[in-house]
């Protein structure tokens, strides 16, 4: 992605389609959820982000560092549960790392140290069956230069991934031995974001 | 109130809510003290607005100690406490200590016009190293 499509990102668009693919995942994410967690993982995604919808016009006016701190804020406000903060530190982080004018480089460099913000605030880290899971190998594809359509696949691999692992952190590690064979909510709920946003920000992203 | 505060994070309501009220009944009023529990919908969970609006009730000048049970409910504070920011987050403490001991034994240190550091010790001792 170039400096001048990273800028014109429509905002609003964004905040649409991904608003769109948690809700219409939600009960996915909630049987996922149900599984190994306490089964409100997908409706908690999805009241965050209509929370973030129904303000969409005003976080679309702010420049992007802003917007995304503003979307942040709205999550750990309104997802609750562990997944607020979580995913709230997420977006707060990256908000706060992105320089005002980012390239590429510069988006992939802020997204990882948002990654290193989130694994702080769960301390936990790669392999723990978390949101980390999908989010590390991400990274490290956007800094690979990878195309868009590929960060989604490489996404989706990742949280695949995370069936067998076994949960070391979060309310899956009660389940000890358990949690193995389930996809973890949490990296699923990545891999869907992701594949939101490089659809809608394009190919080429 | 110049004493430190005690806030009372729990995934469910009635844990919190009894936890204050033991701390009511075994300290008293000279401490200042709130609770919440519960997602905001009715179920089990912790809820960063309801615990920066805890922390407020139970502010004081002296400082907070925050109690808190499972995992999210001590992500939740963290997150609360740095969204307060300075400087009043530097005197916000959340401990690593059972809740309802920890709650117990902090408010009573605090009670007697402990500083914050002693408060979160004592309630610390409870805690296996």
């Amino acid at each position: 992605m170039s400096a001048e499509t990273m800028t014109q990102i429509d905002l609003k668009a964004l905040i649409t389609a991904v608003a769109d693919t948690v809700a219409a995942h939600a009960e996915e994410l909630t049987a996922l959820d149900q599984a190994i967690g306490d089964g409100d993982h997908g409706l908690n995604m999805k009241r965050g982000f209509e929370a973030v919808r129904a303000d969409a016009d005003q976080i679309a006016a702010k420049p992007l560092p802003e917007a995304l701190k503003a979307i942040g804020t709205k999550l750990v406000m309104t997802v609750g549960g562990a997944s607020g903060p979580l995913f709230g530190t997420l977006f707060m982080a990256l908000g706060k790392e992105l320089p005002a004018e980012p390239d590429t480089g510069g988006f992939a460099t802020a997204f990882g140290k948002a990654i290193e913000a989130v694994a702080a605030r769960g301390k936990s880290q790669l392999g723990q069956k978390t949101m980390l899971d999908v989010l590390y190998p991400v990274q490290a594809a956007m800094v690979a230069g990878t195309s868009g359509v590929e960060i989604a696949i490489a996404a989706d691999a990742a949280a695949e991934k995370t069936v067998p692992m076994k949960a070391s952190r979060g309310r899956a590690s009660f389940l000890g031995d358990r949690s193995i064979g389930h996809m973890d909510p949490g990296a699923r709920s990545v891999a869907l974001l992701v594949r939101a946003v490089v659809e809608t920000v394009g190919e080429d992203a | 109130m110049s004493n430190v505060g005690i806030v009372i994070v729990s995934h469910s309501p009635l844990v919190a809510e009894g936890t204050a009220d033991m701390v009511r009944q075994m300290v008293g009023n000279e401490v200042p003290l709130a609770w919440c529990g519960g997602n905001g919908q009715g179920g089990l969970g912790t809820n960063v607005e309801a615990i920066m609006g805890a922390i407020d009730t139970a502010w004081s000048e002296a400082g907070v100690a925050i109690l808190v049970d499972l995992g999210g409910a001590e992500t939740n504070s963290e997150m609360a406490v740095e969204m307060i920011g300075e400087p009043r987050a530097a005197k916000i403490v959340i401990c690593n200590a059972p809740i309802v001991e920890g709650a117990v034994m902090a408010a009573t240190e605090a009670s007697g016009g402990a500083s914050l550091r002693e408060v979160v010790a004592t309630a610390h001792e409870l805690s296996p190293a």
